[in-house]
């Protein structure tokens, strides 16, 4: 009995603290955003009684809140497919073997490192919705090349806006997907390539039976990745446009809640985010813990 | 895989494992100390920059030279204009830690913190000091909720005003001041004739707010105006859908980047020719006044059609929180913020006007002591962008409803959101 406190005991201690303050910190935190969310806490004073599921039927209700969710899942798709379409390419050609490899993967690399909020204020200049001769920004350079029809409005465009909102994303984020892509590439072993050229298929029949399918695993998880970040996007927006209501997203709509003492929709609305989120990750959790528990 | 160096012993991890645990209880309980009698004045708002801050430098002399036992100590927050100020307010009023006095627009707007018990009933500040006499009648009355005053304006903007580029119009032939949105309507489609593309600048959604509180003002008159913020003015008649097409119709004269840049930006197409009007508070005279620029002729001003007569109030106002340290010392700057010294060393330097109607308005420059003159007899009506009119909930619903309307365009849609946003937060 002594002997079993005392192997397992200290380890235990050594993590307890981190267990406690994720426990305060995250999920007390979650539950009692939730049971802010079920009250009528709709300006400063404290709540008078709980009305259930209320808060939340009105949210789906609104309008306003299905355009937030509309305007998320646009940037959402451009965003996933942008990054990984451009990353795959750049990881494919890299791997091909090109001179000063070093170089462009520092190039394409580096944008990570710079804070939505730093890159938002360029971009934000850059995709100015001026055109002819008030243009700044990309339809300037469109205008000063002669290339006046790529001129447009950008993320103003009241249906197509959230598609550019999404431009600057995937230039930050190509290339981290590009890395981990070009990581998973280098971890398919030669023999496997040199055995498939030896029966003699194409080049083509290589990627697409050989490489390809040994990607899925990294495909996935740079999904996951992107995927919640873009579902939680805030920073970015609130540089480029501000918070109005063309370009606003669930949790830019949370602040304006919040900001607007309404703590009873902005907490629903952070549990919608929280839920929207959970669902792409969780099961991606329970797959690599079941994956890790087979090996 | 082996670890060169050799395990601890069972008995030494439980140490350091205890220590760890130790250490963290102990930080935890530390910090938090007693409240103690202090002589500090802390005074919280979002004046950190140009004018502003000059004007609030302006304050603090006269306040220090009343009262130089406290000292004052400036908590402004900058950015956002004011919206990161009010997050970290929000942050401390909810912990109890309130500033002996914070900045806050006067009217609706403080109606939340109201609500929520966290401002002090200042009505006898007021008969002492006999405010209620030299401050018009029409602002008391804005600052009045339920009988009681919370807080002390300290200036006033007018916001009803437009802008424009004299040679923008000499070129047009546009000679006169119109006197309604028809013929204001009428007036931008000669500008657009003469090849002017954009006759009215407008920016991101709140401006947008602001030019639709002004032609509301226009087209209900000065009473209906202020009836739509307490319920006397049905959001669903007639008259209001004659402004928002009027609005609408505005709209169509302004620039397409509208949503992608703030005031600043849309009072530059007028001083660069590229627009001939904007409409903005009178704020726009004190950056005029920065950058070098000259009434008459690089702009003209002018009430906007419809609304001579009226002045669309708004102002800055200080308040005092309940639990607010030094107390008495918060309500010496108050005192400073409405005596006559304190206002003429801000307003002076900040570009706007003083509540007070018996300043002196030679000491002011000529923008303003036009503005002093229409403040004296024009009817005086809270504005909504600028958080006189309504409190922060009703107005970021009108502001959401106003930017879908920017993209979407449907009268009857906006009309009905704002019918809406009446209902919800109205009484």
């Amino acid at each position: 009995m002594k002997r079993g406190i005392r192997s397992w005991g200290p380890g235990l201690l050594l993590v307890a603290p981190s267990i406690a303050v994720i426990a305060i910190f995250v999920y007390g935190l979650i539950g009692y955003n939730i049971n802010i969310s079920l009250t009528d806490q709709h300006t400063g004073l404290p709540a008078t009684e709980y009305v259930g599921m209320d808060n939340y039927t009105a949210l789906f209700g609104e309008d306003r809140f299905q355009h937030a969710l509309t305007n998320l899942a646009t940037y959402t798709v451009v965003f996933l497919v942008g990054t990984m379409v451009f990353g795959l390419l750049w990881a494919l050609l890299l791997e091909r073997g090109v001179r000063g490899e070093g170089f462009f993967r520092s190039i394409y690399l580096f944008p990570m490192a710079v804070s939505f909020i730093a890159s938002g204020v360029v971009w934000r200049w850059l995709l100015n919705s001026s055109q002819g001769e008030n243009a700044t920004g990309l339809n300037r350079l469109f205008g000063t090349l002669g290339l006046d029809f790529l001129e447009n409005p950008w993320w103003s465009d009241p249906k197509w806006g959230m598609a550019a909102m999404a431009l600057p994303a995937m230039w930050q984020l190509t290339g981290y997907v590009m890395a981990l892509f070009l990581a998973g590439l280098r971890g398919i072993p030669e023999e496997l390539r040199e055995a498939a050229r030896m029966d003699g298929v194409t080049e083509f029949q290589l990627y697409r039976h050989v490489i390809f399918p040994q990607l899925s695993p990294v495909a996935l998880s740079a999904l996951i990745i992107i995927g919640h970040m873009s579902l939680k996007v805030f920073d970015l927006i609130m540089a480029i446009s501000g918070s109005i209501y063309q370009t606003e997203v669930p949790a830019t709509y949370m602040w304006t809640a919040l900001l607007s003492f309404d703590y009873a929709k902005a907490a629903s609305i952070a549990a919608v985010l929280l839920a929207v989120v959970a669902v792409v990750v969780v099961p991606y959790l329970v797959h690599t813990v079941r994956a890790e528990r087979r090996s | 895989m082996r670890l060169s160096l050799s395990a601890p012993s069972p008995r030494r991890m439980s140490l350091i494992a205890g220590a760890v645990v130790t250490g963290l209880v102990v930080a935890a309980c530390g910090g938090g100390g007693g409240a103690k009698e202090t002589k500090n004045v802390e005074v919280f708002s979002w004046w950190t920059e140009g004018g502003e801050k000059a004007g609030l430098d302006g304050l603090v002399t006269t306040f220090k030279k009343e009262n130089p036992d406290y000292k004052f100590v400036n908590a402004a927050v900058a950015g956002g204009a004011g919206a990161n100020a009010k997050n970290v307010l929000a942050s401390r009023l909810q912990s109890g830690d309130p500033p002996s006095s914070f900045q806050a627009h006067a009217g609706g707007e403080l109606a939340d913190y109201i609500k929520a018990g966290q401002l002090q009933d200042l009505t006898s500040l007021f008969e002492e000091e006999g405010w209620n006499d030299v401050f018009p009648k029409g602002v008391v009355d804005l600052l009045t909720h339920e009988g009681k005053i919370y807080s002390v304006p300290a200036n006033v903007h007018r916001g009803n005003l437009v802008w424009a580029n004299p040679d923008v119009l000499k070129k047009a032939g546009i000679s006169e001041v119109p006197d309604s949105i028809d013929a204001w309507i009428a007036d931008m489609k000669k500008l657009k004739a003469k090849g002017v593309k954009t006759p009215l600048a407008v920016a991101t959604d709140w401006t947008q707010v602001h030019l639709l509180e002004t032609v509301l003002i226009a087209d209900l008159g000065p009473e209906a105006y202020s009836g739509l913020w307490n319920g006397e003015t049905d959001w669903t008649s007639s008259e209001v859908t004659t402004a928002l097409n009027h609005y609408k119709t505005l709209l169509s004269f302004t620039n397409t980047d509208r949503s992608g840049i703030d005031w600043p930006d849309a009072v530059k197409y007028v001083t660069d020719g590229r627009a001939a009007y904007n409409v903005m508070g009178d704020w726009t005279a004190g950056s005029f006044k920065d950058q070098g620029l000259e009434q008459d002729r690089d702009w003209v001003w002018f009430p906007v059609p419809g609304t001579d007569g009226v002045f669309d109030f708004l102002a800055d106002s200080f308040t005092l929180p309940v639990g607010a340290p030094n107390e008495a010392g918060a309500k010496a700057w108050l005192k400073t913020v409405g005596s006559a010294e304190g206002q003429q060393a801000f307003n002076t330097k900040k570009g706007s006007i003083p509540v007070r109607t018996d300043a002196e308005a030679a000491d002011y420059d000529a923008y303003q002591q036009a503005a002093m003159e229409a403040f004296g007899k024009d009817a005086i009506v809270p504005s909504l962008a600028h958080g006189a009119a309504a409190s922060v909930g009703w107005l970021t619903d009108v502001t959401s409803a106003v930017g879908e309307f920017g993209s979407g365009q449907d009268v009857a849609k906006l009309q009905q959101a704002l019918a809406d946003a009446a209902d919800k937060h109205a009484g």
